[in-house]
């Protein structure tokens, strides 16, 4: 399938119906989702605080998939020097930062009330800072520098390093001590979440997933636009 | 739910909808933009210099 889509013809037909199916799915886990997490009693310690959990989680889940995917395009961008992979990071980058500062602000407004405090250099707080610095990093340093692909390789090394955050976000509440819950979702006994939050935040959670594919879908297809119009703006002054 | 929480719990909602917002417009008048660029572009009669 990747190989097939790596044809930028090819992308750009099947990507004309996969963002709006994908925005559309997205819609349709997130308005019930929203519903039952409205709808969900408030937790017996944290009160309604919990219902940031269903905004909170899934920003975080989708900004660290944003870095995944950021990651696995610069691979193939850097690798394979394959351009429509180059443009599929170049418009993974701004979303993946939008999903990283909403995980950071609802932390923070889900924080003060909880732990009696806005922001704490806790590892887990500061692994997501890191990751949100990072993305910041790849957008400055591709407009920093003028020749499109010295700034695509450039970005897409520091893209492949940065890749080493996601397992110190992932057990940063392990390895340290932490203000930040530990793991509750993906633990071996199951989830440890009473299934009245599960299932919102599971609508949710996926939903978000969607709108990020729907999003970064559509951004992969303006980058191609962009190319080619930039491409036929060269041929036309060169007439 | 207003009770004491709520001054924590709507803006937190309520910045999620306005980066929900922003991602949906910039993306898609980003994406409107360059396209009708390029398609102008391609419709451009070609210059006195080109073959064909």
């Amino acid at each position: 399938m990747f190989a097939a889509l790596a044809n930028p013809h090819r992308f750009m037909a099947f990507s004309r119906w996969a963002a709006p199916i994908c925005g559309l799915a997205a819609i349709l886990l997130i308005v019930p989702g929203l519903w039952l997490g409205f709808a969900a009693p408030p937790d017996y310690q944290q009160g309604t605080t919990v219902r940031i959990m269903f905004i909170h989680v899934p920003a975080a889940i989708t900004a660290e998939w944003a870095y995944v995917c950021l990651g696995g395009a610069s691979f193939f961008a850097l690798i394979f020097r394959h351009a429509l992979a180059d443009a599929a990071a170049r418009a993974a980058a701004p979303l993946g930062a939008a999903f990283t500062l909403l995980a950071l602000v609802t932390g923070s407004l889900w924080g003060r009330p909880m732990w009696g405090t806005w922001w704490v250099w806790d590892a887990r707080l500061t692994s997501v800072l890191v990751l949100f610095l990072l993305f910041l990093g790849y957008m400055a340093l591709r407009s920093a520098i003028d020749d499109e692909v010295k700034a695509g390789r450039a970005a897409a090394i520091l893209a492949l390093v940065g890749l080493i955050n996601l397992p110190i976000i992932k057990f940063s509440v392990d390895w340290w001590n932490s203000l930040h819950q530990g793991e509750s979702i993906f633990t071996p006994g199951g989830p440890k979440i009473a299934t009245v939050f599960l299932i919102p935040l599971g609508l949710m959670a996926v939903g978000y997933l969607f709108a990020f594919a729907a999003l970064w879908i559509e951004r992969t297809r303006t980058e191609v636009w962009r190319r080619r119009a930039q491409s036929l703006a060269v041929q036309a002054a060169g007439r | 739910m207003h009770d004491k929480y709520a001054l924590f719990v709507w803006p937190a909602y309520a910045v999620t909808a306005l980066a929900f917002a922003w991602m949906v417009l910039d993306t898609l008048l980003r994406a409107r933009a360059w396209r009708r660029r390029a398609e102008r572009l391609e419709k451009a009669p070609p210059g006195p210099g080109d073959k064909g």
